[in-house]
């Protein structure tokens, strides 16, 4: 994924219709047709598919039956749950470290960067040109066993718990997934930061509001709706990543989606992996709703 | 003295703490272009051995290299061009009328943003078995189609918006038909976000793995990224590095160019680089 689709993000909300002499032309709807067409044949029929299949019985040469074989259901999160409940605490923490390091980014490109400020963008976004696989597997070169970070945390004594090892662990996937989608928590904060009135911050100044206290008052609850994207856009490809798991983890710490792609690619058992996805599917999008609700934002679209 | 030094220290500290971020954004980046000079002595680039300019000289020396780059920028353009086309249809009609089904328009234009890539790649996979579709170029482009598009949508839309309304009724005030105020007034003034778009579709395209991967199967069809997760397993030549600094420099450009060449280029106010 590209890091300038956050970009989308950041633009003002549409301006509400005001053709109202249009309202009962069919143009809209030839418009819309062809594209929309498209995502109904090749998203909502696939989805259907998934689900269909996920309750299917049989194998690849005899072929699938729907017989509404629920137990796959119940097999697949008895046999996975720990997987699930892996990278969602991978997504999670990897959604903590990149907003800790991303605020001051945003922060500082919003409201100190002056005419730097496009510099500074292009800088965040530029890394993010390359091919994300390039980019994981350097990683490997950084964590590496003999490499200068494993040192220095061994060291420290930092490795005693992970078999003095950095590659192949747990925290290393972390820090891939949070290198990986960066952008898409540094540019929705950036852009929640750009667009709200200083005089805000200036008023609290003259309120006395310590400089913390009207960072804590004013600028955090108006930079929310940028941290509530932010932490959407990372958190979602995180939960279902497994690239960052099979390059910088192992065996030891399997994430969902890479049992998804085994179960569907390697060892070819549609209705386990159907069901998984749908169950992944289902649990981030009711995490997603959850969070929006506490968070009560609309911004996201 | 000291008393001013550690002020001063007080006040940038969100600036050090900035730069620490865009260094730890760079580090994979540097790492990736010093290993492209590597002569590895293993099949693995991963450790520096001695310096050569082979790599570069010779980019295509591992033929299935240059394949699978050329097979991904056909995929790539491909998928642009007909994401670009469907997706502004889609936001033209989603900023300028108000009709029925609006809303749950937005909603199918959010989902496939909103959904893991692994479940959309399960669910094209399970669509296409149960189809006895055969897997390899023809369903890569569709899948890749399908998912820029949303992304088109998005940001032709943040583009519209932005436009006044009076500009078009001004033309056609002076008599232009909707058809030449289309053309002659909406389309240059919305051309700016449509080439972003493009732009964004065919990054994404181009470097997509975890859906073209359930896409392709086990065909003959080899995309760049498929071919690098092909060789991390089984040996990484360091030729692959040369292409991903050479893909940053490329898109360095791309971005950079508007802005060097002229102040008020194509791209003004629709890249965030531009704001």
């Amino acid at each position: 994924m590209s890091v300038l689709a956050v970009a989308g993000t950041a633009a003002p909300k549409a301006a509400p219709p005001v053709d109202d002499e249009r309202r009962h032309s069919r143009i809209p709807y030839l418009l819309l047709l062809p594209g929309i067409a498209w995502l109904a044949v090749f998203f909502v029929v696939p989805m259907i598919a998934l689900g269909s299949q996920s309750l299917q019985e049989g194998s690849i040469e005899d072929g699938y039956t729907l017989t509404w074989h629920w137990q796959t259901y119940t097999e697949a999160l008895s046999q996975y749950w720990t997987q699930y409940l892996r990278a969602f605490w991978y997504a999670a923490l990897a959604t903590l470290f990149a907003l800790l390091i991303s605020y001051p980014l945003a922060y500082t490109i919003a409201l100190k960067a002056g005419r730097w400020r496009n510099v500074w963008l292009v800088l965040v976004i530029a890394p993010f040109f390359t091919s994300f696989l390039i980019r994981t597997i350097a990683w490997k070169t950084i964590l590496a066993d003999n490499g200068v970070v494993a040192e220095v945390m061994r060291g420290l004594g930092l490795l005693n718990w992970t078999d003095d090892r950095l590659l192949s662990t747990g925290p290393a996937v972390v820090a891939g997934l949070t290198y990986n989608f960066l952008p898409f928590m540094t540019l929705p904060i950036y852009a929640a930061l750009e667009r709200m009135d200083r005089r805000v911050v200036e008023a609290a100044h003259d309120l006395y509001a310590s400089p913390f206290t009207a960072f804590r008052k004013v600028t955090v609850p108006l930079s929310m709706p940028g941290v509530v994207a932010g932490t959407l856009l990372t958190f979602i490809p995180a939960a279902g990543d497994y690239i960052n798991q099979r390059l910088l983890g192992s065996s030891q710490n399997n994430v969902i989606g890479s049992v998804i792609d085994t179960e569907f690619i390697r060892v070819g058992d549609y209705p386990t992996a159907a069901a998984l996805s749908f169950v992944l599917m289902i649990s981030i999008v009711a995490l997603v709703v959850a969070y929006v609700r506490r968070a009560g934002t609309e911004e996201l679209v | 003295m000291l008393g001013r030094a550690l002020r001063w220290a007080r006040e940038h500290v969100v600036v050090f703490a900035a730069v620490a971020a865009v260094a730890y954004m760079f580090l994979p980046i540097v790492v990736v272009a010093v290993l492209s000079f590597n002569q590895p002595s293993s099949r693995f680039n991963y450790t520096w051995s001695a310096f050569t300019w082979d790599n570069w000289a010779n980019p295509c020396a591992v033929p299935a290299v240059c394949e699978s780059v050329f097979t991904s920028l056909q995929i790539a353009a491909l998928a642009t061009i007909v994401s670009t086309v469907l997706g502004t249809l889609i936001a033209l009609a989603l900023v300028r009328y108000r009709f029925r089904g609006r809303s749950s328009t937005n909603v199918l234009i959010f989902m496939p943003m909103a959904t893991p890539e692994v479940v959309m790649g399960a669910s094209l996979l399970a669509l296409f078995v149960n189809m006895s579709l055969p897997l390899g170029f023809t369903t890569i482009l569709v899948a890749h189609i399908m998912f820029c598009i949303s992304f088109v949508v998005v940001t032709v839309k943040a583009r519209i918006a932005t436009l006044d309304p009076a500009i078009e009724q001004a033309a056609m005030d002076l008599y232009a038909t909707p058809a030449q105020t289309f053309t002659r007034v909406t389309l240059p003034l919305i051309m700016p976000g449509i080439v972003a778009a493009a732009m964004l579709a065919f990054a994404l395209s181009f470097d997509d793995f975890i859906i073209t991967n359930f896409a392709a199967g086990t065909g003959q069809t080899v995309t760049f990224p498929m071919y690098v997760w092909g060789a991390a397993q089984r040996g990484l030549p360091p030729q692959v590095n040369v292409i991903g600094t050479l893909m940053f420099l490329v898109a360095l450009v791309v971005v950079l160019a508007p802005a060097l060449v002229r102040r008020r280029g194509p791209l003004a106010g629709s890249l965030p680089v531009a704001r």
